[in-house]
């Protein structure tokens, strides 16, 4: 590349994909949130503060860890693991929650809402609300309820308050259909604090500027370790904000291919997945365009993953533009095979994944062995497996 | 002129307000809709608005969102919304009919041929609830080169600014939102409605059609006396959702709801 990677555009266009597909209601609200935005991340002393907490409430930097064990075993590139594992709450998550927290403090909002899947990005966002002393509300799908009983239990125990969403599919487009609709309801005492690189500008952008300190620091660490760029990244993308956080930096360094892994369910030849990159087609929700889920009518299908973080129709609009453009390339990767990728790292580093992140663990299983022992992996472990222990005990048959 | 321009003139002229139900098509059932349209002009109301049944209505209150989950168990869709348009205007040449949804099918579909296909129906005009102006160029040049009116939505906390966006943009009217919140929610304030109204039409010579918050004869003709039009919504689809196992009385519900409407309006 030659010119400087510079998207989006002002009105929040990755190409076609992005921009702002919201009812009027919402507009306002979204044009003072970009003003924040816009001002904030230029204000030395917001910038200053946020640094502060990275490093003092998140605990960054975190490790880039050189799995020799597990490098050894796969015999093939040297592969690092990026440990947002390690955060406080246990993922990548809590790197945006942080940001838009503060700048949600520098509004003088008052009340905090969020969706979630899985729960991490509840958890992470219950976590800032109590931190800053604001209400908090969690919208969460009832299946997710259902799945996730321990993180709905932590975002409690934090102080928020966890509704369960019963409309349509009641998973994680539902719940972020709910917070839309709070808002929209609440608009002037009210942050919503979206946890992927999706939704109406700025959140595609803003999420990704919260998330790539993490992609800096891998950079930096890597030269430090390695003293050479990576040859690949590696990361899982359900809306995309870990995958992004990590591709970001590195998006002006043709050499370094970027890899996002896509959850692949049952089989993308099944129709019981989440992978709309590779599997979906350009359209319309919840506030930009991107690759999604839908039907020959335009309804949005109902998707399956094993991870409830990954289980979502669309991705963050920065990834269809990647995809389109052919700078990063999107494989995927069934329930089967991330469990391999959950065993693997479990049995071979002693670090337990979260099912999302061992998505990007067997792509490298796959990928590793293909390349040569002086190259160079950088796979994100974007969050820890504590949160799965039930549902991995329910597969193997024991009860807790 | 487009059909909607022309009954708005002709409406004015005769000093009348504009009475527009809302209902999604397909619910509860695929052939409820078009005998209900025909028997809701009968009961004098003067443009319908159809809603296109979608996954994810995220601008809807649950009341609609459950007449959606209802029309798409039956696979309704745009497609067949576009049917049921299309099959009243056999019959009925002059009842505006304006369709109402989200734009990911409009998507799917592409925008040339969905123009197209509006045309072809009879419907007179397009309110794509999550695309706003600023995205709607393309799409609504398409809608208007065939006299089709695109129509935009306008909220309290719009800025002046975005009343002139609407008014270059928008044609056949203007759809106010009375209420911040999704549909079906809330009281009505009339003061602020009145002071918010005066405050567009200082921007805009588009008419302007007042809904959320529409409940009964009475708020139909405190609206009424404010605005252009009245839209009814979510009262019309609770009558549907009380009485899922006797449509033919949802339907006597509805009809006699509009006929409360209409005549409190016009007295």
């Amino acid at each position: 590349m030659t010119e400087k990677y510079n998207k989006p555009d002002a009105r929040g266009h990755f190409g076609v994909y992005g921009g702002i597909f919201v009812a009027e209601t919402l507009m306002p609200a979204i044009t003072e949130l970009n003003t924040a935005y816009q001002h904030y991340m230029k204000d030395a002393e917001f910038i200053a503060e946020l640094d502060k907490d990275m490093q003092h409430y998140v605990g960054r930097p975190s490790p880039l860890y050189h799995a020799e064990r597990w490098t050894k075993e796969l015999g093939g590139a040297q592969i690092y693991l990026k440990r947002e594992d390690l955060n406080h709450t246990g993922s990548h998550k809590i790197n945006n929650t942080v940001g838009q927290a503060l700048l949600a403090k520098r509004m003088g909002k008052t009340r905090i809402i969020a969706e979630t899947g899985a729960g991490q990005h509840g958890v992470a966002t219950a976590t800032v609300a109590a931190r800053l002393g604001l209400e908090c509300v969690i919208y969460m799908g009832a299946v997710d309820v259902a799945r996730q009983s321990l993180n709905v239990y932590r975002m409690k125990l934090l102080g928020a308050t966890v509704v369960a969403v019963e409309s349509g599919s009641k998973t994680l487009k539902d719940a972020l259909n709910e917070a839309l609709r709070d808002w929209v309801t609440n608009i002037d005492d009210t942050f919503y604090i979206i946890g992927t690189v999706a939704g109406p500008h700025p959140y595609p952008a803003m999420v990704r500027d919260f998330q790539a300190i993490l992609g800096r620091e891998a950079k930096a660490q890597c030269l430090t370790q390695a003293g050479k760029l990576p040859n690949a990244l590696v990361a899982c993308v359900g809306g995309g904000s870990n995958a992004m956080g990590l591709f970001y930096p590195f998006i002006d360094d043709a050499d370094v291919k970027l890899i996002g892994v896509e959850a692949a369910g049952d089989g993308i030849e099944t129709g019981r997945h989440s992978a709309p990159l590779c599997a979906g087609r350009p359209g319309v929700l919840h506030g930009n365009r991107t690759y999604l889920m839908s039907d020959d009518d335009g309804e949005i299908i109902e998707t399956h993953s094993i991870s409830a973080g990954l289980d979502y129709p669309g991705v963050g609009p920065e990834h269809a533009w990647l995809k389109d453009s052919g700078r990063a390339q999107y494989v995927n990767i069934t329930d089967d095979e991330a469990l391999g990728g959950f065993y693997a790292l479990t049995r071979m580093e002693g670090i337990i994944p979260a099912l999302e992140s061992s998505h990007a663990m067997a792509y490298v299983m796959k990928l590793a062995p293909t390349m040569k022992s002086d190259e160079i992996i950088i796979v994100n472990l974007s969050g820890r497996g504590d949160k799965d222990m039930q549902t991995m005990a329910k597969r193997e048959g024991i009860e807790l | 002129m487009s059909r909607l321009a022309g009954l708005f003139a002709e409406l004015a002229q005769k000093n009348r307000k504009a009475l527009i139900p809302f209902v999604t098509a397909g619910d509860p059932n695929p052939e409820f809709t078009v005998p209900l349209m025909h028997a809701m002009v009968g009961a004098g109301v003067d443009i319908i608005e159809l809603g296109v049944p979608f996954s994810d209505p995220m601008a809807d209150g649950p009341v609609i969102q459950r007449a959606s989950e209802r029309a798409l168990a039956h696979h309704q869709s745009l497609r067949t919304t576009l049917a049921i348009a299309k099959e009243f205007r056999k019959t009925n040449g002059h009842t505006p009919i304006v369709i109402m949804g989200y734009l990911n099918p409009v998507e799917i579909m592409g925008y040339e041929k969905f123009a197209d296909a509006v045309q072809a129906a009879g419907v007179d005009g397009v309110l794509t609830v999550d695309l706003p102006p600023e995205e709607a160029e393309e799409c609504a040049e398409l809608l208007k080169a065939r006299d089709v009116d695109p129509i935009f939505l306008l909220a309290p906390n719009s800025t002046p600014e975005r009343v002139r966006i609407m008014d270059a943009i928008g044609s056949g009217y203007i759809y106010y939102v009375s209420l911040k919140g999704v549909t079906g929610a809330g009281h009505l304030n009339s003061a602020e409605v009145e002071t918010k109204l005066a405050e567009i039409r200082a921007n805009t010579k588009l008419p302007l059609a007042v809904g959320f918050g529409v409940k009964d004869a009475e708020t139909a003709k405190i609206i009424g006396n404010l605005g252009d039009g009245v839209v009814v919504g979510s009262a019309l689809i609770k009558e549907i959702e009380a009485n899922l196992h006797n449509p033919a009385q949802a339907k006597t519900a509805i009809i006699e709801l509009l006929t409360s409407m209409r005549q409190a309006m016009d007295n």
